[in-house]
């Protein structure tokens, strides 16, 4: 059923990606390979991978952007998934029930055994989330690793997303943004959190937190402007002999 | 007798985008017929044969289109599930639509054909079923609001309209062994007129419209400046620049729009006026002409419909708005 859920559980489950922490590592883009080559997505085909053009089935890609003009320019590295929107076009326009959005917990998954490989789902999300497994014939797109999170053979602290549990910065954050008193829904308030194109009207769950304000001085970190001398300047022969050549 | 209508379906799935040069353009270009399933008031000769021509030219464009869109999928052996979802997306009901237009048509064929009977029911259902179909297309493309230059009132009516003015050019043609027509002559003036305009207001207003998204808008960081892609995520290709990314056609889209309209829509307007004014063999080899230019000139421009279209997905691979 492509209808999105009729009484959808206030339980929203995502990710919140901090662009102020990210270094750009690929890290959570090759733990989230690894896993789901594994999962029930499985294969995440690669075609070609030894060749001088390969191309492959990611569910998570790092740009790297330079945002802003000479001293106010920086890098802004920026991980690319599906945002679990709660107005998800890619599981409306479905025609054969393959794409559905979960009411329990908002997640947007593809049953791969219904899937006819159309390839209008792709059209229809303007994040790229989805992409065709060429080899497969269907759709594949991030399950939010349903295959971890609800993973009742994992020791709790390991149930979250690959791309979480791997990032070496803790740039990314899982949890229910449905719930304002999350972990996650406290740190999108604090920072600012905020939707990607918002004006496309899809409503993402996943929330991204901006880079904080560039620090232009170290006055802030406590340290006097200039260093005093560690001990008292030197009398006699020595101080006589310093006097002179500081002249 | 009553009026008959045209028809025109298309490829009722999405097509493979000419985004590299070893793609083929869509094949809904050739899908995109009307079938004139016809029944006109004394527009249109009664004879059988004619019915028998202009239906078997209809149905077979339909069939034809209803295959291609197949063979693109996938999963071919699985498509009879897009026939599921008809309640909310537009993919479906245009197959629900296509398929159901088979019935009143073929009611329509029989009935007159073997019967000699032209059934204004038949006709009319058969008219409406392939009217709906053609809208329901057109939404499939109008609906998707990552692409700004499809999501936008033109698509409706340039659907309708093209899809008329292929019917009433192959009708023009089809009929002219039966004598002169000139309601049907009149008909492929007026429609490639209101084709061509309705084009060349959908051109203007894509040309004119400002950014619906930005890199500002689709990273979030708009705020801090100019965002310019610095890394791409991988070193080649991947499928999503595949389908969406770049396409040649917009690199001579300007050319390809002007050789849409003199040859596509300017030379069968003027041919299709010949019949009007002189009849026997001039007005036959006008139309005869009229048809397949008229042809190139829909392929043309539905093919720069999707080469001209700018995905939200490419914001993310350097492009700085759409």
């Amino acid at each position: 059923m492509t209808s999105l859920p009729v009484q959808p559980s206030p339980r929203r489950l995502g990710l919140v990606i901090d662009l102020d922490i990210c270094v750009g590592c690929h890290a959570c883009a090759v733990n989230c390979k690894e896993w789901n080559s594994g999962g029930v997505s499985a294969p995440l085909t690669d075609l070609l991978p030894y060749d001088a053009e390969p191309d492959g089935v990611w569910f998570n890609r790092v740009h790297t952007y330079e945002v802003g003009e000479g001293a106010e320019g920086r890098t802004v590295h920026f991980p690319r998934s599906c945002l679990h929107c709660a107005e998800p076009a890619c599981v409306t326009v479905c025609p054969t029930g393959a794409s559905f959005k979960r009411a329990e917990d908002g997640i947007v998954l593809v049953d791969e055994d219904l899937c006819i490989g159309c390839k209008l789902c792709s059209w229809a999300c303007p994040y790229g989330a989805r992409e065709f497994d060429q080899d497969a014939g269907v759709m594949k797109k991030c399950t939010l690793c349903i295959d971890r999170i609800y993973n009742e053979t994992f020791a709790p602290e390991d149930r979250q997303p690959a791309c979480v549990a791997t990032c070496p910065a803790s740039a990314r954050h899982f949890g229910d943004l449905g719930d304002p008193t999350s972990d996650v829904s406290r740190l999108v308030a604090n920072r600012g959190g905020y939707d990607l194109m918002p004006e496309m009207g899809y409503a993402p769950t996943n929330k991204y937190l901006p880079p904080r304000p560039r620090q232009q001085s170290a006055g802030c970190t406590g340290a006097p402007e200039k260093l005093a001398p560690a001990a008292p300047a030197p009398g006699g022969l020595l101080g006589w002999l310093d006097r002179l050549l500081s002249r | 007798m009553i009026a008959a209508t045209a028809s025109s379906l298309e490829n009722p799935c999405i097509p493979h985008y000419p985004s590299s040069s070893s793609r083929p353009p869509p094949a809904r270009a050739t899908a995109c017929w009307p079938s004139s399933i016809l029944a006109p008031l004394d527009v249109l000769p009664a004879d059988w044969r004619f019915g028998f021509v202009a239906l078997a030219l209809a149905l077979g464009a339909i069939t034809v289109g209803l295959l291609a869109s197949l063979f693109h999928l996938g999963h071919r052996e699985r498509a009879w599930r897009a026939l599921s979802q008809w309640r909310s997306s537009w993919l479906s009901r245009e197959g629900v639509a296509a398929i159901a237009t088979y019935l009143p048509a073929a009611a329509f064929g029989i009935l007159w054909i073997f019967l000699g009977k032209v059934s204004v029911i038949a006709g009319a259902l058969a008219a409406l079923c392939a009217i709906v179909t053609i809208c329901c297309t057109a939404m499939i493309y109008q609906s998707l609001k990552p692409i700004p230059r499809w999501h936008n009132g033109w698509v409706l009516p340039n659907y309708l309209l093209a899809a008329l003015m292929s019917g009433a050019l192959c009708l023009a043609l089809v009929v002219q062994p039966f004598g002169p027509h000139p309601g049907i002559s009149a008909l492929a003036v007026a429609a490639v007129a209101m084709a061509a305009i309705a084009k060349v207001g959908y051109w203007r207003a894509i040309d004119g419209e400002s950014a619906t998204s930005t890199s500002g808008t689709a990273t979030g960081l708009g705020h801090l400046g100019e965002v310019r892609l610095f890394e791409a995520p991988h070193t080649s290709q991947n499928y999503l620049l595949k389908e969406m990314g770049f396409a040649i056609a917009r690199k001579h889209a300007i050319k390809l729009r002007r050789i849409a309209l003199v040859a596509g829509y300017g030379l069968p307007f003027l041919l299709s006026i010949v019949p009007l004014l002189a009849s026997g063999w001039p007005g036959s080899i006008a139309a005869f002409l009229a048809a397949p230019l008229g042809m190139s000139g829909i392929f043309v421009e539905r093919w720069l419909f999707f080469a001209e279209a700018k995905h939200a997905v490419t914001l993310y691979y350097g492009r700085s708005a759409i």
